[in-house]
């Protein structure tokens, strides 16, 4: 940090950074310009990512679709796995891991995420992309937007929007169809027969695309993402991030004055490269800064003109705090926020192997009548009501018998020697009651535990512990 | 991108400092934001005219609002009709089924008795609670209600124990035609001892079972009393009651008022339905209240049923085989 000097009482002092601080707020237009490189590459290669979202969901797997988010029906289907409510804790737990495994790369190499593989990054490179195929390179992008309107200009920037909102309206389908089987969706697209869900859904993303990715661009990152305001708080003096090298690079001057190479002068050309090719407009040399979602274009930038300029690469590197000004460099694994992060993860993912493994193809609740708890007969015997729940997970109707264990001495279940019959995918109700000898009581509560197993297939089964109600037995 | 809208010197704070040297900007916010907030501030004024934000009376009905035209009025209750209708439509293929069947048929079939067990439990709250308590846990265990203080006692109806029968025509039966208990009171033809005496044979009947209360030289005198006075002619020589009068079984564990001595002892004493601190036990007619539909009717014998004490039809005696019987009248 520069030394800053401070007037008491002086108002302007405190803001003496001023000068340093870039701040768009969307009056002018960021055209980026595209140069080739190693980070470029990348980019192109994480953002391909993004084709599982427009083509996953027409994998199928036997006959129906393997990733679906059926919503409607209240389940998900992840190829042979179908989750039902029942199992939506393990969901809590995937954003856990999805949050702490964003946290963890963050606080190892800064906004990854937001430089390469998020969906606003993604789709504003592919938009701008097609900008500079139709409308040509930043220079005269500029001067199209400033020149007066003519069929030209007006043809121009028609074929652009076209196709921008065929991509978005491709986006809102690619979206929609995760949440529904994706060939009945293009049918009902096609016939014009969409649901107001439906074609709600494909509306809202359809624009929202359209304006986030064509019109709001770095906006969205500088000012309707939480993501780009939290990050700071992962990243420490460890953090590596694309940084520009102070020590090395000031002070910054023309290569050349008056035709002389100038001496004396640090290794940055002041040639803005950096600058133009920042698809968020920020001057990388500022330092660390809120616009800079990480994307290590300008390092592409800077090693080019190095390299025709005969200076070594990695003026502006991927370097750490510690790195640049001269402290001791940590090793990697020397890093215990990483490890709580990593902690934090192999919780969370142990918790999710654990849930799949045990979805089990039934499940038992048994809820014991709480009024009256308990009722006595006419012989003199307690007689208990429980209502089962009986989720059959598998794909097709079975029979479950009922026994159970434990519980008082001489108990009779009622009818529990009819099989009751389950439907697939949804939760079954009925009531079982049991009796037992008042005498046979010794306290007030009783464990007992319920069984119910498929007919065909003992080994499918479920258990619930629960209890048998009765009176006070000896006052207690 | 080095143009600076935070310069301190091209923009003008307000004028107000804080602690010494804290000021603020006099900035404009981005135009998309005021662009937004403008478009807010108008789609408020449609929004207010759109939904019915100004009561005003139209044919004398309040609440119809100045819907604009084709926002088509909206009001919650024109929803909550819509929303009933779909109901009503969900159900009507069930309800119209109800409407043939009998009771004994609707809980057989396991589809029809889990649905009435459904609305059959909002029908009980509401119109059977009252005395019998939630889930019919009678009025003895549903606490001190103002009805028990005036001396009605509703049964328990998740017990084995029934008066009238416990199968699922006697209780429709009971609720459908309602039932007027009776017991005549003793206070005039029996004496104090008798009464006594009587009372704990009764109390020994339903303890010990009846064959040892009987062989029990204690209550002897009781015994003696019991089967001399006109205690049999109601209750039975065996003293299990009779259901087709609704007189109690006195041998089971489960009393209809209070089975504490004191407690039969007023029983006999001033007996049910039978004047001054005679018990109370008035089941009302449904029917003739007017109050609950047929299937209504049928609903609630169903869901009294599956309470836990409802009795099977025994097996149907292999009669000979009736050429032409008719069909099973529906009960109304």
């Amino acid at each position: 940090m520069s030394e800053l000097k401070k007037e008491v009482g002086s108002v302007t002092s405190i803001y003496s950074e001023h000068v340093e601080w870039a701040t768009n707020l969307g009056d002018k237009t960021v055209h980026a310009k595209r140069m080739p490189g190693r980070f470029r590459t990348l980019k192109y290669i994480t953002e391909s990512f993004w084709l599982i979202f427009f083509f996953g969901a027409y994998l199928r797997w036997n006959g129906k679709q393997a990733l679906l988010l059926d919503v409607n029906n209240r389940q998900f289907h992840l190829f042979n796995l179908t989750i039902l409510p029942q199992d939506i804790w393990m969901v809590s737990l995937l954003l856990l891991l999805v949050a702490m495994t964003l946290f963890a790369v963050t606080s190892v190499a800064s906004r990854v995420f937001c430089g390469y593989f998020c969906f606003q990054t993604a789709w504003v490179d592919l938009f701008t992309w097609i900008e500079e195929k139709i409308e040509g390179n930043p220079n005269k992008r500029h001067k199209l937007d400033a020149a007066p309107w003519s069929f030209s200009k007006f043809r121009i920037k028609l074929i652009k929007h076209a196709i921008w909102m065929a991509i978005a309206i491709f986006t809102g389908i690619s979206f929609t169809i995760w949440f529904e089987d994706a060939f009945v969706y293009w049918h009902n697209l096609l016939s014009f027969n969409l649901s107001i869900i439906e074609s709600a859904t494909l509306i809202a993303f359809t624009l929202g695309t359209y304006g986030l990715a064509g019109f709001m661009r770095e906006q969205a990152c500088l000012w309707l993402c939480p993501y780009a305001r939290i990050q700071a708080v992962m990243a420490d003096t460890q953090t590596i991030l694309p940084a520009y090298d102070l020590a090395r690079g000031e002070p910054r001057g023309k290569l050349r004055h008056a035709g002389k190479v100038v001496e004396q002068q640090g290794d940055c050309i002041d040639c803005f490269q950096c600058v133009q090719v920042c698809p968020t407009g920020v001057d990388i040399r500022d330092g660390q800064q809120l616009g800079c979602i990480t994307c290590g274009l300008c390092l592409d930038a800077c090693d080019s003109v190095m390299d025709k300029i005969g200076r070594p690469r990695g003026l502006i590197r991927y370097a750490s705090l510690d790195e640049l000004e001269g402290r001791k460099v940590h090793k990697l694994y020397q890093h215990p926020r990483t490890w709580v992060y990593i902690g934090i993860i192999l919780i969370a993912l142990g918790g999710i192997v654990y849930g799949l493994n045990h979805l089990g193809a039934l499940t038992l609740r048994v809820a014991p009548e709480r009024q009256p708890l308990f009722v006595s007969m006419s012989d003199g015997s307690i007689q208990n009501k429980y209502t089962f729940k009986v989720l059959n997970k598998t794909d097709k109707d079975l029979n479950v018998k009922i026994s159970a264990e434990g519980g008082v001495k001489g108990q009779v279940l009622i009818d529990a020697d009819i099989p009751q019959l389950v439907h697939h995918g949804k939760p079954a109700s009925f009531t079982v009651f049991v009796k037992a000898p008042r005498d046979n009581l010794h306290s007030e509560v009783t464990k007992l535990q319920f069984r119910v197993e498929n007919v065909e297939d003992p080994t499918m089964a479920a258990e619930y512990n629960t209890v048998f109600n009765g009176p006070k037995v000896n006052g207690k | 991108m080095s143009d600076n809208h935070n310069s301190a010197g091209g923009v003008p704070t307000t004028g107000h400092l804080w602690d010494d040297d804290l000021a603020d900007f006099v900035n404009q916010p981005p135009k998309w934001w005021m662009l937004g907030l403008t478009a807010s501030a108008i789609w408020v004024v449609v929004y207010w005219l759109m939904y019915p934000a100004v009561p005003v009376a139209i044919n004398g009905t309040f609440f119809k609002g100045v819907g604009l035209p084709g926002s088509g009025q909206w009001t919650a209750i024109k929803e909550l009709a819509v929303d009933q209708a779909e109901l009503d439509a969900v159900r009507k293929p069930y309800e119209d089924k109800l409407k043939a069947m009998t009771p004994a048929a609707i809980l057989a079939d396991k589809e029809l008795s889990e649905y009435v067990a459904r609305s059959g439990k909002v029908l009980f709250s509401d119109n059977c609670a009252g005395c019998h308590g939630q889930n019919g846990v009678g009025t003895s265990q549903a606490g001190k209600f103002a009805m028990r203080e005036q001396g009605l006692m509703a049964p328990i109806l998740n017990d084995d124990d029934w008066l009238y029968g416990g199968k699922i025509d006697d209780i429709h039966t009971t609720i459908s035609g309602g039932r007027q208990g009776m017991m005549t009171p003793h206070k005039d033809t029996l004496s104090a001892k008798q009464i006594d005496d009587v009372a704990k044979y009764v109390k020994a009947m339903s303890v010990e079972g009846k064959s040892a209360a009987d062989a029990d030289a204690a209550v002897a005198d009781g015994k003696k009393v019991f089967a001399e006075s006109d205690c049999t002619g109601c209750h039975g020589a065996d003293a299990k009651g009779m259901a087709a009068m609704g007189s109690a079984n006195l041998t089971d564990k489960v009393w209809r008022f209070d089975g504490s001595i004191e407690g039969i002892k007023q029983s006999i004493t001033y007996g049910v339905n039978a004047g001054d601190n005679a018990r109370v036990a008035v089941m009302p007619n449904f029917t003739a209240a007017g109050k609950l539909s047929a299937v209504e009717m049928k609903k609630l014998a169903v869901y009294v049923y599956k309470f836990g004490g409802g009795q099977k039809e025994e097996a149907a005696p292999v009669a000979a085989p009736v050429v032409d019987a008719p069909a099973a009248p529906a009960v109304p």
